[in-house]
């Protein structure tokens, strides 16, 4: 059985310039997506807070639940139901960090029972004080920039041999960052900063590889906090840890894109880099297509049959895994041409 | 055939090893060793992260040196025109006369030496001085208190009956603290949370406690409450009590604290044992204040305040306050593990009922399963016997998995069982870009054999490559993860090398076997 034909030949590289703009659409929206709502949307994980998972033996209002809870004080909440309709299972969020001692969840039983009128069951009770939230967030992004850091020395080791030049920058912008987070600059902006330096290094050193997939990393990653702030979806912990196998996976279909291109250019040294580029990626196209579809086929399950925590957390791959896919046929690929077309106008 | 031989072997030791490591979890009947550790959230518990408030321990260290300081005053007949504890950290004095001053200098540098002078100003015959702790003391005061906390809470504990908990110093001053299964996790909370310091303070009977209550409390005095819900209203009461600052004796005093009942109300109560000092203090406080009353003070609230009516000896005493027998069993937990040098405060909260996590187990290997089907089913299809190899050697893996989990002693987790529904995706990846290849050069005119041996040969590099970035990503994540994603980059590691594994090695065992033992001549692919 074959879905796609061996001597299949789209011409990928041809239509880069679509696909560009196809690319540069989307962060465009995923970014002002991000700036209109003020950042991406923090769980309590990360902007600190109490979430109450609390199910009813029988259907209940939301605003019974509501007026419950405004009897023992706690105003502001969002009640939202969890999973399956068929649950009775709700939600409940406040941004304020509860204090939790002295009888909390039985207070709060006893208040909601009275008002929707059946006894419910407290499931899950989760409070992040603000301070812990702010040191998940330095931690998350931290290891968002050191995953893609420590994964561009492993390319250009692998592709370039330059391991040591690659290190070398590696160290270098370990240390500076390290320098910097000791004085108290915003930990996003820093961030964006070293990603900043980081590629400007390698566009001077001409490590292509590596900055091709870093760029294809960027561009799925900002994507896909781009369509879950669209989507209104909160960032918690587990998705940060999709968004960092997302990486992981992406990456996978780059690098054997780029394994194919490179045995290409040792077999076939005259003919043009693009005719070459477009030739591994129509090679690898079956493969790719094989193993998004298997991946996608897996995690569609867990989205469905998962539960409501991880829920998201399989959205997230789901997107991740759709667009992982595209950037390493029309993203990471092509601008390896971004060299030689660069050279060209010179 | 060297060759093959070293990869059989292998293949058969690992699985083995995964088997024996696995059916533990499954049969321990057959094979009681290590289980797989399920996360907080699939089997519920509670997860705590606590902060030590150790400055607090440092301001208790100073409000003791100020009150040794004033009884040094007076014993020295050095009149002060004032004497604070200012800002929790610091004691400000002001002395007034040149002999007085003078006076007050060699106390300082006799009895004081740990105190570091913060400032001095001289104006006219006023001395005024701050003083607080070198910076070293008061690191190392808050350092002890961290350690005594960890220590103290993990008495509580153990007392308790918590089967498995892990209690860990997070960082400076925070302790994480994992407690799988708790069912009462209110009660548990209570009992870690409690600073429970103990102490004996005598009441100001000399002083009108009405007048203090609105307002105009005696120096050295202090007003506390005693909390009593009326069993026939069931209202809480509240009586105010004029005490003494200072305690006379307290709960650092302790070897034993028990649970017994009052035989005439058939009431539990606390009866609590001094150690020989404690006991001689005890006896000493007793004999000089009969008909004095002497509160029983508990973090701050007052449980009793008897008249004592003779000198008491033996060193025994109890706490009394209408206590159900749970609250009176945690009482003398947490008075038998001590005091905590400095209280604590809840950051990060996390309590998951145990229904919830059944559901979740439920849900997620229902999920994983359906995946897995359908991956195999499509396996199946698509690459006929080829992909039977292929769903063997994924079968294999999630074995392996399993394996590693239990030998490992690693934590399964929710984000965790996603990272294995996600590796059977990865897992067939590896076997994905072999047959692909071996497909390629059958297709190029290459023999069987040639055509295999140059699929493996060319793939292997390529799934070596793809692997390391997942697991690049999978090991940055354990580094900076918490709890459940910790799981998460477990099981991912996990499934990232044992896929490599049966890629490269498991399936090219069963390619070989067909090839070279059963001479086949078609592969179906």
């Amino acid at each position: 059985m074959e879905f796609i034909k061996p001597n299949i030949n789209v011409d990928f590289v041809g239509k880069r310039k679509i696909a560009y703009s196809v690319s540069l659409a989307l962060i465009l929206v995923s970014l002002i997506s991000l700036i209109y709502h003020g950042g991406p949307k923090y769980g309590i994980d990360f902007a600190g807070g109490t979430v109450i998972q609390i199910k009813f033996p029988a259907s209940v209002e939301i605003g019974d639940i509501k007026s419950g809870l405004t009897g023992v004080g706690l105003e502001n909440t969002t009640i939202q139901t969890f999973g399956d309709p068929k649950d009775y299972e709700y939600l409940i969020r406040t941004e304020i960090p509860l204090k939790t001692d002295d009888n909390f969840s039985e207070q709060i039983k006893a208040a909601v029972q009275k008002t929707t009128g059946s006894e419910p069951d407290i499931r899950r009770i989760e409070m992040v004080g603000p301070q812990v939230g702010k040191d998940l967030q330095e931690k998350a992004l931290f290891a968002i920039y050191y995953s893609m850091l420590f994964i561009a020395v492993y390319i250009s080791g692998r592709f370039e041999f330059k391991w040591l030049a690659c290190a070398t920058i590696a160290a270098v912008l370990m240390g500076g960052i390290y320098l910097l987070s000791k004085l108290s600059i915003s930990m996003a902006i820093l961030t964006v900063l070293a990603l900043i330096i980081t590629l400007v290094l390698f566009w001077i050193l001409n490590l292509k590889y590596a900055m091709g997939a870093i760029v294809a990393l960027i561009h799925d990653v900002v994507i896909t906090v781009g369509c879950f702030s669209l989507l209104g979806k909160e960032f918690s912990l587990p998705i940060i840890a999709a968004v960092l196998s997302i990486m992981g996976y992406s990456l996978n279909d780059t690098i054997i894109v780029y394994d194919r291109i490179r045995e290409n250019l040792r077999k076939h040294p005259k003919k043009p880099l693009g005719e070459t580029i477009n030739r591994s990626v129509n090679e690898t196209l079956s493969r790719t297509i094989l193993t998004s579809g298997i991946t996608l086929v897996a995690v569609l399950s867990l989205f469905i049959l998962g539960g409501g925590i991880i829920h998201d957390f399989a959205l997230a791959m789901l997107v991740g895994i759709v667009v992982g896919t595209y950037s390493s046929i029309y993203v990471a690929s092509p601008i390896l041409l971004a060299w030689q077309d660069a050279g060209k106008k010179k | 055939m060297k060759n093959i031989s070293w990869k059989l072997v292998a293949s058969v030791l690992v699985v083995l090893a995964a088997v024996v490591y696995t059916i533990p979890t499954f049969k321990s009947e057959i094979w009681p060793y290590k289980k797989i550790n399920l996360g907080l959230d699939l089997q519920g518990g509670m997860h705590l992260v606590l902060e030590v408030q150790t400055e607090k321990a440092v301001e208790s260290t100073i409000e003791r040196l100020a009150q040794d300081m004033r009884i040094a005053l007076k014993k020295e007949q050095i009149r002060a025109t004032g004497l604070d504890q200012i800002q929790g950290s610091k004691i400000s004095v002001r002395i007034e006369g040149k002999d007085q001053i003078d006076k007050f200098d060699k106390l300082l540098n006799d009895s004081f030496k740990d105190l570091r002078i913060q400032s001095r100003n001289i104006d006219g015959d006023t001395l005024s001085i701050s003083l607080d702790l070198p910076d070293k003391e008061s690191s190392r005061i808050k350092k002890m208190a961290v350690e005594q906390a960890l220590e103290t809470i993990r008495n509580r504990i153990d007392q308790f009956g918590v089967s498995e908990p892990d209690i860990r110093l997070e960082g400076e001053k925070r302790l994480l603290i994992q407690l799988p299964g708790v069912k009462d996790t209110q009660r548990a909370k209570d009992l870690i949370g409690k600073t429970a310091l103990l102490e004996f303070k005598l009441l100001d009977e000399t002083h009108d406690v009405d007048a203090a209550v609105k307002g105009t409390v005696p120096p050295g005095t202090e007003v506390l409450y005693e909390v009593r819900e009326d069993p026939q209203t069931r209202r809480a009461i509240k009586t105010p009590y004029l005490l003494m600052k200072r305690a006379i004796l307290t709960g650092s005093y302790l070897t034993d604290a028990k649970v017994q009942i009052d035989s005439q109300y058939n009431e539990p109560y606390v009866s609590i044992k001094f150690d020989k000092k404690g006991a001689q203090l005890f006896e000493k406080i007793t004999e000089e204040n009969v008909k004095k009353r002497l509160a029983i003070v508990l973090d701050q609230k007052v449980y009793s305040a008897p008249v004592i009516q003779e000198k008491i000896g033996g060193g025994e005493a109890r706490i009394t306050g209408r206590f159900s027998p749970e609250e009176a069993r945690d009482l003398a937990i947490v008075l038998r593990a001590g005091a905590l040098p400095a209280p604590v405060k809840i950051l990060e909260e996390r309590t998951v009922g145990p229904s919830l996590g059944t559901d979740s187990i439920n849900k997620g290997i229902l999920a994983g399963l359906v995946g897995a089907i359908l991956v195999i089913l499509f396996m199946a299809f698509y690459y006929k016997g080829s992909g039977l190899i292929a769903d063997i050697a994924l079968l294999f893996n999630i074995i392996m998995i399993a394996g590693g989990l239990a030998a490992f002693q690693a934590t399964l987790t929710m984000p965790g069982i996603a990272g294995i529904v996600l590796t059977i995706g990865m897992a067939v990846d590896a076997n994905v870009l072999i047959f692909e290849r071996i497909r390629e050069e059958i297709r190029h005119g290459k023999p069987l054999r040639a055509a295999v041996d140059a699929g493996f040969h060319m793939a292997s590099w390529t799934i070596l490559d793809a692997n390391m970035t997942t697991l690049i990503a999978a090991l940055v994540l354990f580094q900076f993860g918490t709890g459940p994603v910790k799981g998460f980059a477990v099981t991912l590691s996990l499934g990232v090398i044992s896929s490599v594994f049966t890629a490269l090695v498991l399936t090219r065992v069963i390619f070989d076997f067909l090839i070279v033992q059963r001479k086949i001549k078609r592969l179906s692919i």
